[in-house]
């Protein structure tokens, strides 16, 4: 950067900013500079929510997830039950069949009991939900201000029941594009009440462990090409990673996309595009054309997947990028997000 | 949605990008004023339904853009004092300054929050009576009625730990420093439809006469401007130039008088210089004598080391609408989103970051997007 006459420029990042944390470009900056060259391995390369190993004639997919939000308790959802469904759809996007978790507490000294309770009471409830055990766990409490209350890890095994690898790699030209459901509730429940925004429990998260959906795909002979969470950085950019790993273009229609009324009315007044908002119980799933009107019934029939549809479609096009055709009939890139998304100042 | 929909109809929003068409019999080069409007161009792809014949140029009507590097220094090294909580709207935290960005300043300590109003930081100045709170007002006419509010308010409350960096612009101004510049191209404008709902339109009137220019006040839905459009070009193929209220839904010809009467018992007209641009005489907002006390730039005597505006980053001339952003050298490669070299590249509403975003860029634009449409 020193060679630009630009005053402006910012120093080539020396210091974490939260949006290496944000799950878009800059997250995506961070893996490949700083984790995937310390520890490259062919299972970490895939680049997927999780990594399938193979071990003792059983083919495993185990993916950990760590957990920061704000506020611990929020419309719809706690933090626990946040993290048992967050790690067991991360097993699940890897076409395997949750079996066990792990749940690591990191507390702040001066946590209420009541909020821990809670919180632990809705990872049972969870686990029970998805009908999976948490078998082990470690507690470590830090001193008053160096943490957030409470920080949780949940690791977590499945065993991968997918005949055929779940992945972007296994995307083909003319695959179908199915999204489970309407987007954007997590996001904006977090943010309802987070920072005196004041439309508190107009929405909810759509928190829910997505396993059911994928079982019952798998279990009708469903040939499932790739599957993905779309937490954060929300649709747009989980399609994007999928499309640039693949080498593939990726289309879809904003007109096909659901979002609700409430979800798209906090988006219009904060400023803020419902395709990047996160989820918690949603995903995308990428089926073969011929066999994406049987998948959509399948997915509708499940609970956690009842307003599924059929979104875009993927094209020969090494571009790996990602189209939207708009509302109104135009067409543009739609790109992955820059640091954190911000709201506009009018 | 109501409000909404209805503007964003695929059937209404084609059948005026026809009428456009049939009017349509000369080049023509059209600026949007707000950065709003920009967005809502880029984002649905309204280019494309224009007849080639016409230009839409992005206006300076994007808050963070035009704010000097100096003002975001001075942010930035008031937000480092330990006593101080400084707030601003989302965007304008990632704008480089000289060295940093508030984000930076966040990142090495400095306590920096987003807020979605000034009255929010109004509240955390009450909430933290030992702490000052800064509020880092930016922004064109819209926002300067809440602004104006919050530091009338404090002065009722007597909020002693309040204050307020100002930084805000005005938009005619603007708007005719464009027209008087000899590489002027702009032969009509849409006029930002918010600002005018505070500020009305008739301050437009003496520089539609002056320049021979059309102005239509336009809203910010796909609709809205593609009915600018429309409106501006009727009135060039016939030789017109007037001042017309596409907005009408949301604003009236002399604005919202409550709201201008604070603006204008808080702040007085100052000039202002524009980030890109220089300085235009009369273009910005500062606080009256009688409200001086609560200016963080008093408040605060931080030393800001004046900084020369680059001759890589072609920020200026893309806001007066000289450029298309990827005319720069620097557009997508050494300047993204990520790493921004001016402040058009930061915000959404910022015509560099728009473009990029949407992908309206040189070598993929046209050909990506025509496969796009045509396979649907």
């Amino acid at each position: 950067m020193a060679i630009l006459s630009c005053p402006l420029p910012r120093p080539a990042t020396d210091r974490i900013l939260l949006a290496h944390g944000g799950g878009g470009r800059l997250t995506q900056q961070l893996i490949e500079s700083v984790f995937l060259p310390a520890f490259a391995n062919p299972a970490l390369e895939s680049r997927h929510d999780g990594a399938v190993i193979s071990g003792g004639g059983a083919c495993l997919a185990m993916t950990t997830d760590t957990y920061v939000v704000d506020p611990l308790i929020f419309p719809g959802g706690t933090i626990g039950d946040l993290a048992v469904n967050g790690t067991v759809n991360d097993i699940a996007m890897c076409g395997a069949r949750p079996l066990a978790l792990s749940a690591g507490f990191l507390l702040e000294e001066g946590l209420s009991m009541e909020t821990l309770r809670t919180v632990v009471a809705a990872m049972h409830e969870a686990a029970r939900v998805a009908k999976v055990p948490i078998v082990t766990g470690d507690t470590k409490v830090v001193d008053k201000g160096k943490g957030d209350g409470l920080f949780l890890n949940t690791t977590g095994i499945g065993i991968v029941v997918a005949p055929k690898p779940v992945s972007p790699q296994s995307i083909r030209p003319g695959d179908a594009v199915l999204v489970s459901g309407d987007l954007g509730a997590h996001g904006i429940a977090i943010l309802s009440v987070r920072g005196g925004l004041e439309f508190e429990g107009a929405v909810s998260s759509d928190t829910a462990p997505l396993w059911p959906a994928v079982e019952a795909l798998f279990e009708a002979g469903i040939e499932v090409h790739c599957l993905r969470d779309l937490t954060r950085g929300g649709l747009s950019s989980a399609l994007n990673e999928i499309a640039s790993v693949a080498r593939l273009r990726i289309t879809v229609e904003e007109v096909l996309i659901p979002v609700s009324d409430v979800v798209r009315g906090a988006c219009e007044l904060l400023g803020l595009d419902p395709l990047y908002v996160a989820n918690e119980g949603r995903f995308v799933a990428f089926v073969p054309e011929s066999e994406a009107d049987r998948a959509l019934e399948i997915l509708r029939s499940q609970t956690v997947s009842a307003g599924a549809v059929r979104a875009g479609m993927v094209h020969e096009d090494s571009s790996g990028i990602v189209t939207l055709r708009s509302r109104v009939g135009g067409n543009r890139v739609l790109d992955m997000l820059s640091g954190e998304q911000l709201p506009r100042i009018c | 949605m109501k409000f909404l929909d209805e503007y964003r109809d695929y059937g209404a929003v084609q059948q005026m990008a026809q009428a456009i068409r049939r009017s349509t019999t000369r080049p023509w080069t059209l600026m949007e004023v707000c950065g709003g409007q920009t967005h809502t161009i880029v984002k649905t792809g309204l280019q494309a339904l224009l007849p080639e014949a016409i230009t839409l140029v992005h206006g300076p009507g994007c808050p963070v853009c035009v704010t000097p590097v100096e003002m975001i220094d001075r942010a930035v090294a008031i937000a480092r004092r330990p006593e101080v909580l400084l707030c601003s709207f989302g965007d304008m935290l990632r704008v480089p300054g000289s060295t940093q960005s508030l984000f930076d300043a966040k990142a090495l300590g400095g306590d920096v929050r987003i807020v979605y109003s000034p009255l929010d930081a109004l509240q955390l100045a009450r909430s933290n009576p030992q702490r000052e709170v800064v509020f880092f007002a930016v922004g064109f006419e819209t926002t300067a009625p809440a602004n104006a509010m919050a530091v009338w308010e404090a002065d009722r409350a007597k909020i002693v730990n309040f204050s307020m960096l100002v930084s805000h612009v005005l938009v005619p101004p603007a708007m005719e420093a464009i027209l008087s510049s000899p590489d002027c191209r702009v032969q009509a404008f849409l006029a930002a439809g918010h600002v005018c709902m505070v500020m009305g339109y008739e301050e437009y009137l003496p520089i539609c006469q002056k320049y021979r220019v059309p102005i239509v006040v336009t809203g910010f839905e796909p609709l809205d401007l593609l009915e600018g459009v429309q409106m501006a070009v009727t009135q060039l193929e016939s030789g017109h130039a007037e001042v017309e209220n596409q907005y009408a839904r949301a604003v009236r010809r002399s604005g919202n008088r409550p709201a201008q009467e604070r603006i204008a018992e808080v702040f007085e007209v100052t000039r202002r210089t524009w980030r890109g641009i220089g300085e235009i005489p009369s273009s910005g907002l500062r606080l009256r004598e009688a409200y001086r006390r609560f200016d963080a730039e008093k408040r605060f005597e931080v030393e800001v080391v004046h900084s020369e505006e680059s001759s890589e980053c072609i920020a200026g001339l893309v806001l007066q609408g000289l450029r298309k952003p990827y005319e720069c050298p620097a557009f997508g490669t050494r300047c993204t989103p990520d790493t921004p070299l001016g402040a058009p590249m930061v915000s959404s509403e910022g015509a560099c970051a728009a473009y990029f975003h949407f992908g309206r860029r040189k070598e993929d634009g046209n050909s990506i997007l025509s496969t796009a449409s045509a396979s649907h």
